[in-house]
C-alpha cells in the first residue's frame, strides 16, 4: 500500500443518484428514469455559494480526483488541477463532478439494463447531445441544493458543456471556464471521429451494438478509435520528443510487430481502453461532439447565440494543440465580448497538444489558479 | 508606487464615467482595474505578455492575450467610448494601422508615448550616441522601441491621417506636469498624452 499524496483529496466514494422524472432527449428520445453517478470533494458552505461543477469530456469519468483505494494505481483524471491548494482548492471550493449519461462508468448508459425489455440498451440507448448532459447536471443540482455553481468548468467537451450550461441555464452559474474546447466541430474533427466510429461500427463482433448478448465487444474497433483518438490528443512535436523514431530492441525485425515506440505506445493506449470503456458509449460521445453548435441555432451567429449569457468566463487554449487550436476558443472568446460580458482568455505555451489541458503546466495551474482567486471572492 | 500611476490619473481624468474601454497593451490591468474602480468603466485588456496577463486576471481584469501586430479584426466597429494606448505605440509593428483601427473600434482614441524629442534624446543624439533615457531605458540592440516619433511627427501623422486631437498633455518622467512644459513640450515634456477622435 503506497502513501496518498498530501494534496491529494484522498479516498473518494463516488454516489448515486436515481432521477423518476423523464427526460426528454434532444434527439426526441426519452428516458423515463436514469441513475447519475457523481463524486464531491470538499465542503458546501452554509449559503451553497461554493459549488464548482467539472464536466467530463470523451473518455473521461465523475472520478476527477483522489482514489478509491489505496491500492488504486492512478488517482482521477484531473488529480493535477483537483485538490488541496491547487488550481481548483478543495479547502475552499466544494467540487461536484457528474458522469454523464450514455458513459460507461456508472450512470444510465448503453449497456445499462432497458427497464423495458430487461436487457442491456446497446443500439436502442437514444442518441445524447450537449445539452442534454446540461439537462441532467441541473437535476444533479437541484438534488444536492445547489442552485448556483460558482462555476462550471471542462476541457475540450467539458468545455462545451460549460458553454452550453451559460447558454441554457444563465443565472445558475457565475463562471463559466471554458478549456481546450471549440465552439463547434470543424470538418476534419468530424472526420477522425467518422473514421473512429466505422472502424467499431464494421468490426464483427459489434453485432449491431448489442454485442453484449454475445458475450463479446467489438476490440479490434475499438482499439483503433482509440489509437487514432490519441493521435489527435498529442502535437507532432511532442511525439518527436517522446518516440522520435526510436526503435524496441534497437534492431527492425522485418515484420508486423512493434518496431517503433510510438507503435508500442498506442498498442499500450488500446490495450488500456479496452476492457474499460464500452463501444456504444465511443459512438455516443463522439455524435455529442458532432453536433454540438449552439449557433446551429441562430444561423450560424454564435454571438446571438450566447446573448443570454451572465456568467463571467475564463476561455483557455494551448498553442499545440491542433485538435482544438487557440483560434477556435478565440471564437468564443469573441462572442462573448460581442455581448460585452465579462471574458478573460490565454493561450497557455505547452508542448503536448490537446492533452495539455490534463497536465500541470507551471502557467497554467498560474492562470487558473489566480482565476479560481476571483471565483472565491466574487 | 508604479511610476506609471500619475500617467494613468490624466487618463482617467480625460475617460466619462461608465464609459466601455479597451485597453491596449493593458500591462498588469492597473490602469483598468483603476478604471473600473473610480469611473466605473467596463471592458477589456489586450496583453501578450504571459506574466502580465496572469496579473491582470489575478486583478479582477478582463484579459484577453493578443499580438497587437495581428490586428483588432476580433471586435466591431464603435464597440468602445476609448480605446487607449499607454506607452504601447512605438513597440508595435504598424502604428498607423493601429491608430485607424483605434478609431475604428472606439469613438476616442487616447495614446500615451515617450517622446524622441525631449532635450535629453536630442543630447544624446548630439553627441553621436543613440538616445537614451528615463522613459527610454534599452539600449538601441535590445529596444523594443521600433517607432519611436516626437509630438510633432504624432501630430504629423494624425493631419494626414484626419485625426482630430481633442486634448494632450506632456509630462516628466515621473508623470507631473511642470512648470515650462507647456511653452517647450516637444523639447522638455517626457511623455506625451492625447486624446483625439476622427475629425
Amino acid at each position: 500500500m503506497k502513501a496518498i499524496p498530501p494534496d491529494s483529496v484522498g479516498l473518494v466514494t463516488p454516489a448515486r443518484l436515481r432521477i423518476e422524472q423523464p427526460l426528454v432527449l434532444s434527439s426526441g428520445g426519452v428516458l423515463a428514469s436514469y441513475e447519475l453517478v457523481y463524486e464531491t470533494y470538499g465542503t458546501l458552505n452554509s449559503d451553497h455559494s461554493n459549488a464548482v461543477l467539472i464536466c467530463h469530456a470523451l473518455s473521461g469519468s465523475h472520478h476527477v480526483a483522489g482514489y478509491h483505494s489505496a491500492e488504486d494505481a492512478k488517482p482521477g483524471w484531473w488529480e493535477q488541477h483537483i485538490g488541496p491548494g491547487k488550481s481548483i482548492d478543495t479547502r475552499r471550493f466544494f467540487v461536484v463532478a457528474c458522469n454523464n449519461i450514455g458513459s460507461c462508468y456508472g450512470s444510465t448508459g448503453p449497456a445499462s439494463v432497458n427497464p423495458a425489455t430487461g436487457r442491456p440498451y446497446g443500439p436502442d440507448f437514444p442518441m445524447v447531445t450537449v445539452r442534454d448532459w446540461v439537462e441532467t447536471q441541473a437535476r444533479l443540482a437541484d438534488a444536492l441544493g445547489i442552485t448556483q455553481w460558482a462555476a462550471v468548468v471542462g476541457g475540450s467537451l467539458g468545455g462545451m458543456q460549460a458553454l452550453r450550461w451559460a447558454i441554457d441555464y444563465p443565472t445558475r452559474l457565475r463562471h463559466a471556464i471554458i478549456i481546450a474546447a471549440a465552439p463547434k466541430l470543424t470538418a476534419q474533427n468530424i472526420a477522425f471521429n467518422e473514421v473512429a466510429r466505422q472502424a467499431i461500427l464494421t468490426d464483427p463482433d459489434f453485432h449491431g451494438g448489442r454485442f453484449y448478448d454475445h458475450n463479446t465487444e467489438p476490440r479490434r474497433g475499438l482499439r483503433i478509435a482509440r489509437m487514432l483518438g490519441h493521435i489527435t490528443y498529442l502535437s507532432e512535436d511532442i511525439m518527436r520528443q517522446k518516440f522520435g523514431r526510436d526503435i524496441r530492441g534497437g534492431t527492425l525485425n522485418f515484420d508486423y510487430q512493434v518496431a517503433f515506440e510510438v507503435e508500442s505506445y498506442l498498442r499500450h493506449q488500446a490495450d488500456t481502453f479496452v476492457g474499460r470503456f464500452d463501444a456504444n458509449t465511443y459512438l455516443l460521445m463522439t455524435k455529442a461532439l458532432d453536433y454540438f453548435d449552439p449557433a446551429g441555432e441562430t444561423d450560424g451567429d454564435l454571438s446571438r447565440a450566447l446573448s443570454r449569457v451572465q456568467a463571467a468566463s475564463l476561455v483557455l487554449s494551448f498553442t499545440s494543440d491542433w485538435r482544438f487550436p487557440p483560434a477556435r476558443s478565440r471564437e468564443i472568446v469573441k462572442a462573448l465580448h460581442d455581448n460585452d460580458l465579462d471574458v478573460s482568455y490565454a493561450e497557455i505555451k505547452a508542448p503536448h497538444g490537446h492533452d495539455a489541458f490534463l497536465m500541470r503546466v507551471p502557467r497554467y495551474v498560474d492562470i487558473f489558479s489566480a482565476y479560481m482567486e476571483r471565483v472565491a471572492t466574487a | 508606487m508604479n511610476s506609471r500611476r500619475l500617467d494613468f490619473r490624466i487618463i482617467a481624468d480625460w475617460i466619462r464615467p461608465q464609459s466601455r474601454v479597451l485597453d491596449l497593451g493593458c500591462g498588469d490591468g492597473t490602469l483598468l482595474d483603476t478604471l473600473a474602480r473610480t469611473k466605473k468603466v467596463s471592458g477589456y485588456g489586450l496583453e501578450l505578455d504571459d506574466q502580465r496577463v496572469t496579473e491582470s486576471i489575478r486583478r479582477g481584469v478582463n484579459v484577453i492575450q493578443t499580438d497587437l501586430d495581428a490586428g483588432l479584426s476580433e471586435f466591431d466597429d464603435h464597440s468602445f467610448d476609448y480605446v487607449i494606448l499607454s506607452l504601447t505605440l512605438q513597440a508595435v509593428k504598424y502604428p498607423e494601422q493601429l491608430l485607424r483601427e483605434m478609431l475604428r473600434v472606439g469613438t476616442e482614441g487616447i495614446v500615451t508615448f515617450p517622446n524622441f524629442g525631449y532635450w535629453v534624446n536630442r543630447l544624446r543624439l548630439l553627441r553621436g550616441r543613440m538616445p537614451m533615457s528615463r522613459a527610454l531605458p534599452h539600449e538601441w540592440y535590445d529596444t523594443p522601441n521600433i517607432h519611436l516619433c516626437t509630438l510633432q511627427d504624432f501630430e504629423d501623422l494624425c493631419r494626414k491621417e484626419k485625426i482630430l486631437i481633442l486634448e494632450s498633455e506632456v509630462v516628466d518622467h515621473e508623470h507631473r506636469r511642470r512648470l515650462g512644459l507647456s511653452l517647450f513640450p516637444n523639447l522638455l515634456g517626457e511623455i506625451a498624452l492625447y486624446r483625439f477622435r476622427r475629425a
